[in-house]
């Protein structure tokens, strides 16, 4: 931790989505003690912690399904506030979760489209109320092609029949197509193989290029290190350090988890990476 | 490097291998992609069996026959599809049919309500009904097999006391209540008006089902309600309305059922909601929620139709009718579990 550079920490590039002073209290339990957070436009920002950190509730306040107490919430500087995910996602905070949260049974078209299912046009759509299944589908795929997931071709395809890396992909690839501020990805490579887990941080690296902010949760440390531009780790309720993988090491960052190393504001990389 | 490289060919090659599929895997996959396609061919054998063994059972005059005496545990058997593709179970829709048509024949004959509103007022009535089970399944959480074995008991009280145990003769019946049972022939076959208004369910109900959001999700909640949630579903509005649309189409099935016997008694359709549940099951829907077809429905309740008469036409015991539907209910869940597996 010597060697780390302190600039960039007085930048002027607003945040996508920032928290000031988030509290989070279950019954006598602090989750969130007072927690900041903040994802600069097109970056990676991993959000480490050990169980009890308060990591997922952070998340859940940023992902609106948990209301904090006090705090602020602000999207490219402006206070927000929801009160269900699907306030967040109106306002363009996809979340993926771990648990692969896809229908099985429903083919992939449908799968990205669920819930925001659209109409023919015309009185077929209005009248009748048919839904666009060939204008979806080819959606559908023009995402998978943007997002370099080419080896899915048939968008008529069950779910079920995919691997875990693929519906992995079909989430990620929901978020993509409707997310337009923040994608946050809470443990997507938890129940994957170490191949497919690779296909999902190839994809994460596609979100980066272009430009799609991202939020990762992981215990994965090697992969945290291998896509992350800062490391966002959180300990007690609060937020402990933000690092740079490429000036720390893996050891370090455990050290900062535990407590056992404690970084001082001013060896933070608060801002922007780029 | 090299290391990994070798790796990943081992992996491409294993997927190459587990790509090749056995004539049985695709015969399963196939199935998996059309689940009305097991009950037609099951279809297509029992009237080929029964055809050879009595001269009688193909003849135009009798298959019409089937359809009518089919048409009323079709009608249900929709309703029922509704319901069993969100993973739900209706133990209770006999007894909202035979409620509804009393509610018609009564309103009619007892408190001289016009037809049309006595027909509608029932047809309500199971749309209540529904939404009382919708609502103890959302609102309370229980089971859909408990809320609705108690709502079963409760309906069919509801019906003997509101009926005093009387039936509501043919003569009693006002003329828009007898309707759906006016004949109608094509050809050889004569069918009847009650046909019709079922086949006209089951062509909306596809459509719907289908082609609309409202069919996705309701495919999406018994598929895996915890992604539909995700998704931004509302799982339980989607629940509400599948069990009040299935039990307006219970309504129906009472109309069509008054059509069918030319009465309307409190007695009738004990074991409806059995069968209702075997067309379902043997027309390829999962038990388990999110796969299948109105279409497959349709299907499976014609081969109960047809078991059942072709078993009489050729005079055996009503004894070997229940063997056989009972044996074919398990071989449909088996084929169904076989089924569900493919390349999964």
């Amino acid at each position: 931790m010597t060697e780390t550079s302190t600039t960039g920490t007085t930048s002027t590039v607003t945040p996508v989505l920032e928290s000031r002073g988030l509290v989070k209290t279950y019954g006598r339990v602090v989750a969130l003690d007072g927690a900041d957070f903040a994802l600069y436009p097109g970056e990676v920002l991993a959000v480490i912690g050990d169980n009890g950190a308060g990591k997922s509730t952070l998340i859940k306040a940023l992902s609106g399904a948990e209301i904090p107490d006090s705090g602020d919430i602000l999207l490219d500087g402006e206070p927000v506030s929801f009160k269900r995910p699907i306030e967040a996602r109106a306002i363009g905070i996809e979340t993926v979760y771990q648990t692969l949260a896809v229908a099985p049974a429903l083919d992939i078209a449908t799968n990205l489209f669920l819930g925001r299912e659209t109409r023919k046009p015309g009185p077929l759509g209005s009248i009748f109320r048919m839904l666009d299944g060939a204008g979806m589908r080819k959606s559908a795929k023009d995402q998978m092609m943007t997002l370099g997931i080419g080896t899915l071709q048939n968008m008529g395809q069950a779910v079920e029949t995919l691997s875990g890396g693929q519906r992995q992909a079909v989430s990620v690839a929901r978020a993509a197509t409707f997310g337009s501020k923040v994608i946050i990805l809470d443990e997507p490579t938890a129940a994957l193989g170490v191949r497919e887990a690779a296909q999902v941080l190839k994809l994460i690296q596609n979100l980066r290029e272009r430009g799609m902010p991202v939020i990762l949760i992981s215990h994965n440390m090697p992969q945290v290190f291998e896509v992350a531009d800062r490391i966002h780790v959180q300990r007690l309720g609060k937020r402990a350090a933000v690092v740079m993988p490429v000036n720390v090491s893996i050891t370090d960052v455990v050290a900062i988890m535990t407590g056992a190393l404690v970084v001082p504001p001013e060896d933070q990389h608060l801002g922007p990476v780029r | 490097m090299t290391d990994a490289t070798a790796t990943s060919a081992g992996y491409d090659a294993a997927e190459e291998f587990l790509d090749r599929q056995s004539p049985i895997q695709r015969v399963q996959a196939v199935l998996h992609a059309y689940p009305w396609l097991s009950p037609a061919i099951v279809l297509v054998i029992a009237l080929v069996i029964f055809s050879s063994i009595s001269e009688n059972f193909a003849q135009p005059s009798n298959l019409g026959t089937i359809t009518q005496q089919t048409a009323v545990i079709a009608t249900l058997a929709l309703g029922q599809t509704l319901i069993i593709l969100t993973a739900g179970i209706d133990l209770s829709c006999g007894a909202v049919m035979v409620f509804s048509s009393m509610v018609m024949a009564k309103t009619a004959f007892d408190q001289g309500v016009p037809g049309l509103p006595a027909l509608v007022l029932g047809i309500v009535v199971g749309g209540l009904a529904g939404l009382v089970n919708g609502l103890l399944v959302t609102r309370i959480n229980l089971p859909p097999f408990i809320v609705t074995l108690g709502t079963l008991g409760i309906f069919t009280s509801l019906t003997l006391l509101y009926a005093t145990g009387r039936t509501v003769r043919n003569r009693e019946l006002v003329d828009e209540l007898k309707w759906l049972g006016k004949p109608v022939a094509f050809g050889g076959f004569t069918i009847t008006t009650g046909v019709l208004a079922m086949i006209a369910l089951y062509a909306v109900f596809a459509y719907v089902l289908r082609y609309t959001a409202w069919g996705t999700h309701v495919y999406a909640v018994g598929d895996d309600p915890d992604a539909a949630r995700l998704a931004g579903i509302q799982v339980s509005r989607v629940l509400l309305s599948v069990y009040t649309v299935a039990g307006v189409i219970f309504g129906i099935a009472g109309w069509i059922l008054i059509g069918r016997v030319n009465a309307a008694s409190p007695n009738s359709g004990v074991d409806a909601n059995l069968d209702s549940i075997t067309a379902v099951v043997i027309g390829g829907t999962s038990l388990f929620g999110g796969r299948g077809r109105v279409l497959g429905t349709l299907i499976g309740a014609l081969i109960v139709g047809v078991v059942d008469n072709g078993l009489s036409v050729a005079g055996l015991d009503e004894a070997y009718k229940r063997l056989a539907i009972g044996t074919l209910i398990i071989v449909a869940v088996t084929a169904d579990q076989w089924i569900r597996r493919a390349r999964a």
